[in-house]
């Protein structure tokens, strides 16, 4: 490709993007649905911008894959992937094992042989990485049990592809000598060895990772982190990546999961939100091609000779998958809201499957024009996911009621202490730490459940439930409680606990954390006495330490902090009563010079506000 | 060689014309270690086991402050009310200090006139710093007289150095064991073993 067609190239990818993405996710519709479209746009049967060059732009693309399966591993610590072995290996196995079985008996039905059958069930079982996990990424459904679940899926699969590369071979029907025995692509070096020999370099390869990743990279990183080049670090980043992944292909794992490893081995490092933000943006890039050349690389003249198959396959397809998914969902005990998510999400087939077909092309397993019909398919039902995980949201998950349906019942609450914290995270749990330090026992109530359970689990008691809710309240002992303190995240939520509480339970001392100054003012408003911004003790704490590392005496800046912090709470009171805008600027300016002229008294006590330690006034009496 | 602990406590040391010139003399001086209580603990939170292992970890306390409404500075009440625990400083068991030496090293406003029976505050600076006293006897510990830099209301600056070179010449010979114990509770005020006119 010469220079002029490579610029046009990237002119044409980069503005289909850019002006299809926004417009995508505007209508609500997500990236990935985005990017998709541009592809068709760009693609051969609607402007025809791109042609024969998509196929090696997506192969080219597919590091995107990687690089995210490296992010994902970079933000997934190693005690997390083993809490999710359960569901890897269960859930991940029986969706392979179950979706191959129904989609072999769907092959025969539409007239394959068996081992054509076969061969298909293995190959469209597979869901596709990039959009699974790029769409859930966007609803912010990583975290919930949906999305952990997926990725268990996902991340199985991954691993599923090597055996896979392996045994499709010996269904070749076509006799072809090259063929057998070939494991994975013809660039394997190890073809010729003995089965044994190639376990071993295999374990051996991830063994090293862990090894390499562990002993040799972190020193590296250091080291180039010192010399303070960005884009250094930058190349090192990829150049990990990038190194991992050809080593996986050289053994004939996965890619992706090779990547995954050494993001799991440095999860744990100093450097991973460096490494975070410098792979993301190529990332991003690389996943937006790869969409796009997945959307061009529809072969609409082809479907169109044969659309009744083609739908009809798509259609079997997803509900197939769906189905398998919903019902090991429901054995694996996700809740039905998250349940329906985690099936619609994984009901395509994915970015492996051309790879695959591919390769069952080259091994002469499957015959030409079963493979272009696949193709067609695959592309196809990875197009509809993002349009079905829409259709899931707007007609099914509203029927399990507005909220994310609570997975379990409120817990039933047997203690009542005097105190009751609403909220358990950072904020909430040190509040609770220092009580419980001071056995001071408190009843604690949080809202997510993961949290609530790994609590419990170190022993705290901590409960289930929305703490804006006047029934739960009540169960937690708000009737003898002296104490709440509201230490939610949400600002209108801790508003609307603190109407809940002045009707239900107007005895409680209500502690209340506010976010910043306009928080404290909504509160200040809503009637509430003991209001505690978040950030104020904690930034002057900051000040106190700059002065003191400045030079200025411990004990001074201490009382220099508590005097402004004293005027700070002051002036909010009467802030908060003014509704005007211009009343407020004015006043806002007046007590800035107030707080100014009484910090500059307190700095001079030498002089003349604090004559207790100074003898100035005494000295004047003296006669001279 | 005695090891000698300074225990500051001066709530507005910035402000301070004398004890700077005080500190600055003897913050080199080998043996000697100066334990700034008002910069330590800014919130009065006292260390106590920190507090305890330096005094045994030294054999002549002195207690460095001005004279405020005759006595020290609160943080300094509030480091004798916690660190000299019953059973440890004194009571029965409370042997940990016993023979050490201690004594004030103060400032006042007044002049060293005006400390006397007959005159305007009508007791001596001996007398007002009886509390000082009773507290180190109960501790058994040995209480020496005060090292005094007085009428500072009127010193001029450079009046202030001589007191400088006499407190580190005193502690140099604390330090260097050239003065008995007899020689040091035989005087009034410890100025006069160092005070060359």
């Amino acid at each position: 490709m010469d220079q002029q067609s490579f610029l046009f190239q990237a002119i044409i990818f980069l503005s289909a993007a850019v002006l299809f993405v926004p417009i995508a996710k505007k209508l609500g519709l997500g990236s990935v649905l985005g990017y998709l479209l541009a592809g068709v746009i760009i693609g051969p049967f609607v402007f025809g911008l791109i042609g024969e060059e998509k196929e090696d732009i997506m192969h080219f693309a597919e590091y995107g894959v990687v690089l995210m399966l490296f992010l994902i591993g970079l933000e997934l610590e190693p005690e997390m992937l083993w809490k999710l072995r359960k569901s890897i290996i269960g859930l991940g196995a029986l969706q392979l094992l179950l979706t191959t079985l129904f989609i072999t008996v769907l092959a025969r039905i539409f007239g394959f042989g068996w081992e054509h059958s076969v061969v298909l069930g293995m190959i469209l079982s597979l869901s596709s990485t990039a959009i699974v996990l790029q769409i859930l990424a966007e609803k912010g459904l990583m975290k919930e049990s949906s999305g952990q679940s997926a990725f268990a899926v996902l991340l199985f699969q991954d691993i599923a592809v090597i055996p896979l590369l392996a045994i499709l071979p010996l269904f070749s029907t076509i006799s072809n000598p090259e063929a057998t025995g070939a494991a994975a692509e013809s660039t394997n070096w190890m073809n010729g060895m003995a089965g044994w020999l190639r376990g071993l370099i295999v374990l051996g390869s991830i063994a090293s990772i862990i090894v390499v990743g562990r002993l040799v990279i972190r020193p590296v990183l250091r080291i180039v982190a010192k010399t303070d080049m960005r884009e250094i670090f930058t190349a090192v980043s990829l150049l990990i990546v990038i190194g991992i992944a050809a080593l996986m292909i050289q053994v004939g794992l996965s890619p992706a999961l090779g990547a995954f490893l050494a993001g799991v081995v440095l999860a744990n490092s100093e450097y991973r939100h460096e490494l975070e933000s410098d792979i993301e943006p190529f990332k991003g890039l690389l996943l937006g091609l790869f969409f796009i050349s997945v959307g061009a690389s529809i072969d609409f003249h082809f479907i169109a000779n044969q659309v009744w198959t083609v739908v009809a396959w798509v259609f079997a397809l997803t509900i197939i998958k769906t189905l398998v998914l919903l019902l090991l969902g429901k054995v694996f005990k996700i809740e039905p809201k998250q349940n329906f998510i985690f099936a619609f999400s994984l009901s395509q087939v994915g970015e492996f499957a051309f790879v695959l077909l591919s390769f069952t092309l080259q091994q002469k397993i499957l015959p030409d024009d079963t493979v272009n019909l696949m193709i067609a398919i695959v592309a196809i039902s990875m197009a509809i996911t993002p349009i079905l995980m829409l259709l899931n949201e707007r007609f099914i998950l509203p029927r399990f009621g507005k909220e994310i349906a609570p997975p379990r019942e409120a817990d039933v609450i047997d203690e009542k202490n005097k105190v009751i914290i609403a909220g358990f995270g950072h904020f909430g749990s040190t509040v609770g730490r220092f009580l419980r330090a001071n056995k001071v026992n408190a009843t604690y109530l949080d809202i997510d459940s993961d949290r609530v359970e790994v609590l419990r689990r170190m022993g705290l008691n901590v409960f289930y439930g929305d703490a804006s809710r006047a029934d739960l309240l009540k169960a937690a002992g708000a009737k003898e409680a002296r104490i709440i303190v509201i230490a939610i995240d949400d600002p209108a939520k801790r508003l609307e606990m603190v109407d809940t509480i002045k009707k239900h339970f107007p005895h409680l001392h209500m502690l209340v954390r506010s976010r910043n100054r306009y928080d404290a003012y909504d509160q200040m408003n809503a009637g509430l006495l003991h209001i505690y911004r978040e950030t104020l003790d904690t930034s002057i704490r900051v000040g106190v330490d700059a002065m003191s590392i400045l030079g200025y005496r411990n004990y001074t800046v201490h009382r220099l902090a508590k005097t402004f912090m004293k005027q700070d709470e002051l002036n909010l009171k009467k802030l908060a009563a003014i509704r005007d805008r211009e009343e407020y600027i004015t006043e806002v300016k007046k007590y800035i010079e107030e707080l100014e002229s009484i910090m500059q008294g307190d700095t001079q006590y030498a002089g003349d506000s604090i004559t207790g330690w100074n003898a100035k006034g005494l000295q004047d009496d003296l006669p001279h | 060689m005695n090891k000698i602990l300074v225990l500051f406590a001066h709530p507005a040391y910035e402000q301070s014309k004398v004890h700077h010139v005080l500190m600055e003399a003897i913050k080199d001086l080998k043996g000697i270690t100066i334990h700034d209580l008002y910069e330590q603990y800014p919130e009065f939170d006292i260390d106590v086991a920190k507090e305890k292992e330096l005094l045994v970890q030294h054999d002549v306390i002195i207690w460095q402050h001005p004279l405020f409404w005759y006595s020290g500075p609160a943080l300094l009440k509030q480091w004798q009310d916690l660190v000299l625990e019953h059973g440890w400083a004194y009571g029965k068991n409370g042997h940990a200090l016993d023979g050490k030496k201690i004594f004030n090293v103060l400032s006042s406003g007044g002049e060293m006139d005006a400390y006397q029976e007959n005159s305007f505050h009508g007791s001596t600076i001996q007398q007002f710093l009886l509390p000082f006293k009773r507290t180190a006897q109960l501790c058994r510990m040995v209480y020496l007289p005060p090292f005094w830099v007085s009428g500072t209301h009127q010193l001029k600056s450079e009046a202030i150095d001589p007191y400088a070179q006499q407190y580190k010449l005193l502690l140099t010979k604390i330090r260097d064991k050239q003065l008995t114990d007899e020689q040091m509770l035989a005087v009034p005020l410890l100025n006069d073993l160092v005070n060359n006119h």
